[in-house]
């Protein structure tokens, strides 16, 4: 599901492009998948879930106000910027996806289409 | 049927990637001297912190946590952050199967040593988008004064 590969851009030298990818955790149930990430100090405006065919990409934006004064000490997070890409499968229904902000937690669920979904069949006695 | 679901934790990919990450952060801000409580990469939350000209400035980067169960503490100048976070995995079972479990979850203890000149009690915090933001102002005489010529 995770192409990692895929996240840093040919220009890695310029820092303002530079990203690194959130930690999810993804788990599936009989409804569909459910993918969680860690995206601290993305806002909702700042924040781009996008679909282009069968790849979902997550993409954030860290920002901060009153930093024009400001001169770090010390620093872990040095890139400003989450970014990750996941493939879909066909039984997953892209258009159903839900996406909820809070907290700095990205939640998406990824339904599975109707037909797709387990079905029990029912064995009639004759 | 869900083979392209499957994350690999292992791969090739993933190996690369935790060196990268390794050799960016290990090192903290680059040139910077490392204080001892300190940790390299991978502690929970990833802690920056900034200096302006009347306040230290530090951001935790905790996710999904209830501000309210935070514990933050300052003694002298070394602040302590503490709490936790639930995993949001449900029990694997027969009708849940877990691809990826990265995120971090359970109590974490965090510790960082200001500069000397900071106000003990001149505090604030603010939990916004995941990130706590503390702002420790500078004692009275750290701070930038302007000086009249008599």
């Amino acid at each position: 599901m995770t192409d990692r590969n895929a996240q840093t851009p040919a220009k890695t030298s310029d820092f303002s492009e530079r990203t690194v990818s959130p930690a999810v955790d993804i788990f599936e149930d009989a409804g569909g998948i459910t993918l969680l990430a860690d995206m601290p100090g993305v806002s909702k405006e700042r924040l781009d879930v996008k679909l282009d065919g069968d790849s979902l990409s997550v993409e954030g934006r860290v920002e901060f106000e009153g930093l024009e004064d400001m001169r770090a000490l010390w620093a872990e997070v040095n890139v400003p910027r989450f970014r990750r890409t996941f493939s879909l499968s066909r039984e997953l229904d892209a258009s159903r996806i839900e996406a909820n902000l809070k907290d700095g937690v990205l939640t998406l669920r990824v339904p599975k289409h109707a037909h797709a979904q387990p079905r029990r069949i029912e064995v009639s006695a004759s | 049927m869900f083979d392209t679901m499957l994350s690999r934790p292992q791969s090739l990919f993933d190996q690369l990637e935790s060196l990268q990450r390794l050799l960016t952060r290990s090192s903290g801000l680059e040139g910077a001297t490392g204080s001892i409580r300190s940790v390299a990469y991978g502690a929970f939350p990833e802690i920056n912190v900034g200096r302006t000209p009347a306040s230290v400035e530090v951001f935790a980067f905790a996710p999904g946590i209830d501000a309210a169960t935070l514990d933050i503490t300052l003694e002298r100048n070394v602040l302590k952050l503490s709490g936790g976070r639930d995993s949001a995995i449900p029990k694997s079972d027969a009708k849940t199967q877990v691809y990826a479990a990265e995120r971090p979850n359970g109590r974490f203890l965090r510790a960082v040593t200001l500069p000397d000149d900071v106000d003990p009690t001149k505090v604030e915090a603010k939990y916004r988008d995941g990130v706590l933001r503390i702002s420790i102002a500078l004692s009275a005489a750290a701070q930038p004064q302007r000086i009249t010529v008599q």
